[in-house]
């Protein structure tokens, strides 16, 4: 994660990853494709539905960390590059546990996302890779947490120079 | 369909399966997505992906726990009463989702119990398995999905 290995990222390190804004046409045709139910598709259905609002489906929130976490990555690769360094590689994700959506994301939000990290532990199974835990939220314009959940990344042990 | 057709927190019942219709993923789905909100380059290109430790152009891993929950819609939540969820417990990928497979799969009712808190309302723990066509097993998510009952 963002360029550093496995025994580079101290637990607690906070990691921000910046924001991303929903607009109404962005919240609709990500709910066509992949989430539409009435209440992510209109003013309407979405003043009837369970949130009361019209509001971004919670894999659009999800999907909106996910930029900005690449967005953050990719940044802190670079300038380690042009500093003369080698990041580390991002590794795949095996999933994440404990998501919650407290709160509806709607149409005008801009939600800004923040990473911690938890935890990290070298994998058996894997020589030369590690699994880092981390905790992220988004929280919204106003300062309401609106999404959080706990992440793992594969991330590579620094290889030994000898 | 009239909200009497729709189906309520009564009509589901503890370790029932409903199973989902398919989706075809293609390349240009998964790069678009990619482009949009993951671009790594296992997701964006053909050639990257084949050197990537993921030996393969595949879609995000959230594109595709997306698309599981549009099977799931489309099978169960818009032909119901559903109310949205409020989390997943827990998300496996347990393999790659590659541009090109078709998809399907199924949620299974783990338990259900009325809602203690919101009158009328019911909230069933469920577990939604995503699979491609030869039956690999690509994501295991559980969460909550809220129903409404049909006689609160």
């Amino acid at each position: 994660m963002i360029g550093l290995y496995l025994d580079e990222l101290e637990i607690g390190r906070i990691i921000p990853l910046g924001s991303h804004h929903f607009t109404r046409d962005a919240i609709v045709d990500f709910a066509r494709t992949y989430d539409p139910q009435p209440f992510h598709l209109d003013e309407e259905a979405g003043r009837r539905g369970p949130f009361g609002v019209l509001s971004a489906s919670g894999w659009h929130t999800a999907a909106g960390w996910m930029k900005c976490y690449v967005a953050t990555n990719q940044a802190a690769e670079a300038k380690l590059r042009a500093a003369g360094k080698t990041p580390a590689p991002l590794g795949p994700s095996p999933g994440f546990e404990n998501l919650v959506w407290h709160k509806p994301v709607k149409p005008g939000d801009t939600i800004t996302y923040t990473l911690t990290v938890t935890g990290k532990r070298a994998l058996a199974s894997r020589p030369g890779w590690g699994l880092l835990f981390s905790h992220s939220t988004g929280v919204n314009q106003d300062g309401d947490e609106v999404f959080a959940f706990d992440g793992k990344v594969m991330t590579p042990v620094r290889p030994s120079s000898g | 369909m009239t909200a009497t057709e729709l189906l309520h927190y009564e009509d589901f019942h503890e370790g029932q399966v409903l199973p989902f219709g398919t989706y075809h993923l293609t390349k240009d789905e998964v790069i678009a997505y990619a482009r949009e909100f993951d671009p790594q380059p296992f997701h964006l290109d053909e050639e990257a992906a084949r050197h990537s430790v993921l030996k393969g152009l595949s879609a995000s891993g959230w594109q595709s726990s997306a698309i599981l929950v549009r099977l799931a819609v489309d099978a169960y939540a818009n032909r119901s009463a559903a109310l949205g969820s409020k989390g997943f417990d827990e998300a496996k990928w347990l393999k790659p989702v590659y541009a090109g497979e078709t998809l399907t799969g199924r949620v299974t009712i783990l338990s259900k119990r009325r809602s203690a808190s919101k009158p009328g309302i019911g909230v069933m723990k469920c577990l939604f398995e995503l699979l491609n066509s030869a039956g690999d097993k690509k994501i295991e998510m559980t969460g909550v999905q809220f129903m409404k009952l049909r006689q609160p």
